[in-house]
């Protein structure tokens, strides 16, 4: 079917690129997703660009230049090793946003916090697609379970499931997933339960169209909108998981740059460099609070004008 | 307050006659992302005390803009850009909200369309009522409340005393709209402006509304402002009529010139689209509007009605008529409307229609679907926490019929009477609980998903709600073309012209392919909704209520397209409906259905003329019916429709039914004890009632004319 509409598409099709920049107009109504998308956006090219933004590597150690404050050649001053923290906090950002190293010399494109939340997206959407279209006993069984899971705070599924499978960005991903699946799972199921309602839910039933097509054709791109404010939302709260593994020593192994280590490193020295751990610190919440507001003015502008 | 009261006496009495409300050139607009929008444009109209001055539109024509213009209620995006609004001589327009307090005072009230908003459901309905009183008028509690129950017999609530004791989900949506309608007269408004105040309602509760309505305005010397899409409703409570389109007022005068005799063209169009009761498919025809309503962002220099109007020329392009006096109050805003007027209507030649072809159609004896002692029940959850029997909602009850090739078997009757059930248990979206179900020789009572896919494709159906019968995120051309696909209608190359085809059938064109749902209207997405109905070309059609939610213009348009179709692939077809005029015109046979029973079941005519079923003659009776010079008869069924859960044994009308105890010779005590016989009267007409047929062929017919 997808293949026939595209060949069609060709005629006199205005949709997609006329939808996204329909969509990318509410963005601009709102000043609060404009202020989210310049913080977010900030970040995003500070860590795809550091290379070319920085003048030294994030692991160069310069024994003359400790716990420097800010100045010309250190434009963030350096840490307790003499490390350049502009160019640590650039580099730091990209584990989070830009790549996710399976192994030493492989990695994909999209960061750790960004692939988390998708596959933590695609696996609550199918949890709760089922549970909000079949209903009945498949729903009580997979929400208790979710119930379950979620009855855990989250930083100690966190700390529990990095301890038993060990720190990596693999296992940081599948920890990320694992959180996250029961809170996506839960929203989908209300949207789903609602959708399931209306007349073209009826329409595509008297057609006797199976469940699958059912539950991720004629549901799923009908929740979409809430689907993509919360994993805007998602996202910050996993980038803030990994800051905060990382401060505990569980997060992405050294010495690459990570916030969350840089962090933990920096506070020993607390009072002769406030800067080590000031930086971080600004990077994660910053680009947290980006998110949000982003995702809030999204959601504000889409619903003011039903 | 009462000096304001006093000084509108004052005038009255020296003979000097103030409208209550005037209106004079108002203007509203609404701000939006995308610029102002101009809304109501140089409205213009006034409200004598005692006086019901209905405004009667299509949807988003202006009408409750009005309204909240009146009472300062335009939200945070509107406001008034131009003109006056006279309320007592005095000029509410530009006034600060305290200032505005001042002089409305609490002499404006407001009734609107859902009962359940204006009620706050956790406070008790004698504490809501007494408050308007106590607080704005520092009455004393044990006053207020003695006030309260005499407002609350007036408008004839049963049981008053305990009515003030109850929260609002404990009355019925007919008598919460009464508490509200006391509530808005408690404070002896001057003018009391009523927004559909019962469009939400039952056909036989909104009657009765309406007849009290009526009562109070003569009783209180009131002005009522109505606010109404129906012109059936506009006809029965006012007596002067505003009609508008594209936010102006194009026609004002009394109803029965502005219904017997319009001015307007578009006035002369809405009367020419609505079914009148009794009209049929065979002998008259439905002429809907050509085009749509010009969008407020977007309207044609000249007259706003001049793309859609027969008689348009060259200076109705160009120049905006006023609303001008074309005789002693009689208003309209057409450069030629004594000229049209005189003229008699000719339909354009593409729509004259050949009747004589629908009539000509073979008798078909073939039954195509044949249901017997139908039964779904609901299980109700048991109140008790562990155990308990367990109860059942029965929607359909025991109902036999069947339905013939090519036929359409109208069904009819208020909410909650069975008959969506009764249809979604056809088509196997709800499983019975028994009888037997058979559709072109094969049993059909299991549910769509074990149903075979060419069986699947034979039953199709068409829903209510045009805002969401499509899928909001595929094009209309992707939702029409997926049954041709699932069903492979046409080869898969083909799908595209096929969908053209579909689409040209709907008088849509080929641009339509790409647009998605939301860039349709109403009546564009019911047409899409019937076009992918119908692609898998199937032998059996449910319609439920196709045209409910559609204005008029546009219900005529679909309703004469649903006939071609019928006409030119033969569908068969069950409509359900809750307009009695419109099941009228469209249905061959007519189940009339009661808590879940078949009342009574025929051909279309004969339902319509005695012999009546008891239920049947008080649906009738409750009709709004936009003629004027229509009499009807008056019946009004007292009490509300019983639960299904526990439905009244013997017949199940009987709690209601005005005529048992007059035309049987027990006094009705029959109908308590047994299920009434099946009545055969001529053509295969059934009626389900203990009243000898004979007797019931004595009644009057409900509706005549009187000319």
């Amino acid at each position: 079917m997808t293949v026939s509409e595209r060949t069609l598409s060709t005629v006199t099709r205005p949709s997609r690129l006329q939808r996204i920049k329909e969509s990318l107009s509410i963005l601009w109504q709102s000043k609060v997703a404009v202020a989210g998308l310049i913080l977010v956006l900030f970040w995003a090219l500070a860590a795809i660009l550091a290379p070319a933004v920085t003048t030294y590597k994030p692991n160069t150690e310069d024994a003359q230049a400790i716990n420097q404050s800010p100045s010309a050649s250190h434009w963030l001053g350096t840490d307790h090793k003499g490390r350049d923290l502009w160019s640590r906090v650039a580099y730091g950002g990209r584990i989070v946003l830009v790549m996710w190293p399976i192994t030493d010399s492989f990695w994909i494109p999209g960061g750790v916090a960004i692939w988390g939340v998708l596959i933590a997206l695609a696996v609550g959407s199918t949890l709760g697609l089922m549970s909000g279209y079949y209903g009945g006993w498949i729903d009580e069984v997979v929400m208790r379970i979710l119930d379950a899971m979620m009855a855990f705070p989250t930083i100690l599924l966190y700390l529990i499931i990095i301890a038993a499978v060990g720190a990596s960005a693999t296992n940081v991903v599948i920890a990320i997933t694992i959180a996250g699946a029961p809170g996506v799972a839960r929203l989908v199921r209300s949207l789903a339960l609602d959708i399931r309602t209306r007349d073209y839910i009826a329409a595509a039933e008297t057609r006797g169209e199976s469940g699958l097509w059912m539950m991720f054709v004629e549901i799923l791109p009908n929740a979409r909108g809430p689907i993509i404010i919360d994993a805007m939302l998602r996202v910050g709260y996993a980038i803030f998981s990994i800051g905060t593994l990382g401060f505990l020593g569980l997060g992405l192994p050294p010495p690459n740059p990570d916030w969350g280590s840089m962090v933990q490193a920096g506070h020993h020295y607390i009072f002769n460099n406030p800067w080590g751990v000031i930086w971080p610190t600004v990077a994660i919440s910053s680009l947290v609070v980006g998110l949000n507001l982003l995702a809030d003015g999204l959601r504000e502008e889409s619903l003011r004008y039903q | 307050m009462s000096a304001d009261l006093e000084w509108t006496t004052d005038m009255d009495d020296h003979g000097i006659k103030t409208p209550i409300l005037q209106v004079d050139d108002l203007a509203i607009s609404y701000e939006t992302r995308t610029g102002d929008v101009p809304a109501v444009r140089d409205v213009s109209f006034e409200i004598q005390r005692g006086e019901a001055h209905g405004i009667v539109g299509e949807s988003g024509c202006g009408k409750s803009t009005v309204a909240f213009g009146i009472v300062n209620f335009l939200g945070r995006n509107g406001r008034i850009v131009d003109g006056h609004i006279l309320f007592q001589g005095q000029d509410l327009v530009g006034r600060s909200q305290e200032e505005l307090r001042r002089i409305r005072g609490d002499r404006i009230a407001m009734v609107y369309q859902d009962p359940m908003q204006a009620l706050n459901p956790s406070m008790r309905l004698g504490d809501q009522m007494t408050e308007v009183l106590t607080v704005h008028r520092d009455v004393e509690q044990k006053k207020a409340e003695e006030k309260c129950i005499q407002m609350l017999e007036r408008v004839y609530m049963p049981d008053p005393a305990n009515v003030m004791r109850r929260y609002p989900h404990q009355i019925s949506g007919g008598q919460q709209q009464r508490v509200v309608i006391a509530m808005a007269l408690l404070n002896d408004p001057a003018l009391l402006i009523m927004d559909e105040p019962t469009t939400a309602l039952d056909v036989t509760v909104e009657a009765a509304v309406l007849d009290l309505i009526a009562e109070l305005q003569r009783d209180f010397d009131t002005a009522i402002m109505y606010i109404s899409h129906n012109l059936g409703v506009i006809a029965r409570v006012s007596t002067k009529v505003g009609v508008m389109y594209a936010g102006e007022l194009v026609e004002r005068a009394s109803v029965k010139d502005v219904y017997l005799k319009p001015y307007h063209p578009y006035t002369q169009g809405l009367m020419r689209c609505v079914p009148r009761l009794g009209m049929d498919k065979t002998s008259s025809y439905l002429y809907p509007i050509p085009g749509r309503v010009p969008s407020p962002k977007n309207l044609p220099a000249g007259c706003v009605y001049e793309p859609r109007c027969d008689y348009a020329r060259e200076e109705c392009r160009l120049k905006k008529p006023e609303l001008r006096e074309i005789e002693a109050d009689r208003w309209a805003r057409c450069h030629f409307a004594e000229e049209i007027a005189q003229v008699s209507w000719e339909p354009p030649a593409d729509l004259v229609p050949d009747l004589a072809a629908l009539e000509e159609r073979d008798e078909v004896t073939e039954t195509i679907l044949e249901i017997t002692n139908a039964k779904t029940y609901y299980e109700a959850p048991s109140k008790q926490l562990i155990g308990g029997e367990a109860q059942y909602v029965k929607a359909v009850d025991d109902v036999s019929f069947g339905v013939k090739k090519g036929q359409t078997l109208g069904i009819v009757g208020e909410s909650g009477c069975g008959k969506s059930t009764l249809v979604k248990t056809i088509i196997g979206m709800e499983e019975p609980t028994g009888g037997e179900f058979e559709f072109m020789g094969v049993d059909v009572s299991s549910p769509v998903s074990q149903r075979d896919l060419a069986l699947i494709q034979e039953l199709q159906m068409v829903f209510q709600n045009p805002d969401s019968t499509l899928n909001p995120s595929f094009t209309v051309g992707t939702q029409i073309g997926r049954p041709l696909r699932r069903f492979k209608t046409v080869p898969g190359d083909q799908v595209r012209a096929e969908v053209v085809r579909l689409l040209e059938m709907m008088r849509l064109n080929e641009s339509y392919y790409n647009r998605l749902p939301r860039q349709l209207s109403g009546g564009e997405k019911q047409r899409v909704g019937i076009a992918r109905a119908i692609a898998g070309r199937p032998e059996l059609v449910l319609c439920d209520e196709p045209v409910s939610a559609l204005d008029v213009s546009v219900q005529a348009a679909v309703l004469n397209l649903l006939l071609e179709i019928q006409e030119e692939i033969g569908t068969t077809m069950i409509f359900i409906a809750h307009d009695l005029s419109v099941v009228r015109f469209f249905c061959d046979v007519i189940g009339v259905m009661y808590l879940g029973q078949f009342a009574e079941i025929g051909p279309a005519e004969a339902i319509y003329a005695p012999p009546y079923h008891p239920y049947t003659e008080a649906l009738l009776s409750a009709v709004p019916i936009p003629d004027p010079s229509v009499e009807q008869k008056h019946i009004r069924l007292s009490g509300n429709v019983p639960s299904a859960l526990n439905p009244p044994g013997g017949c199940r009308f009987h709690t209601r039914c005005p005529r048992r105890t007059e035309m049987l010779s027990d006094g009705g005590t029959i109908c308590e004890t047994e299920v009434p016989p099946e009545r055969t009267a001529e053509d295969g007409h059934r009626i389900f009632c203990h009243i000898p047929l004979e007797d019931l062929r004595q009644m009057e017919p409900v509706v005549t004319t009187t000319e």
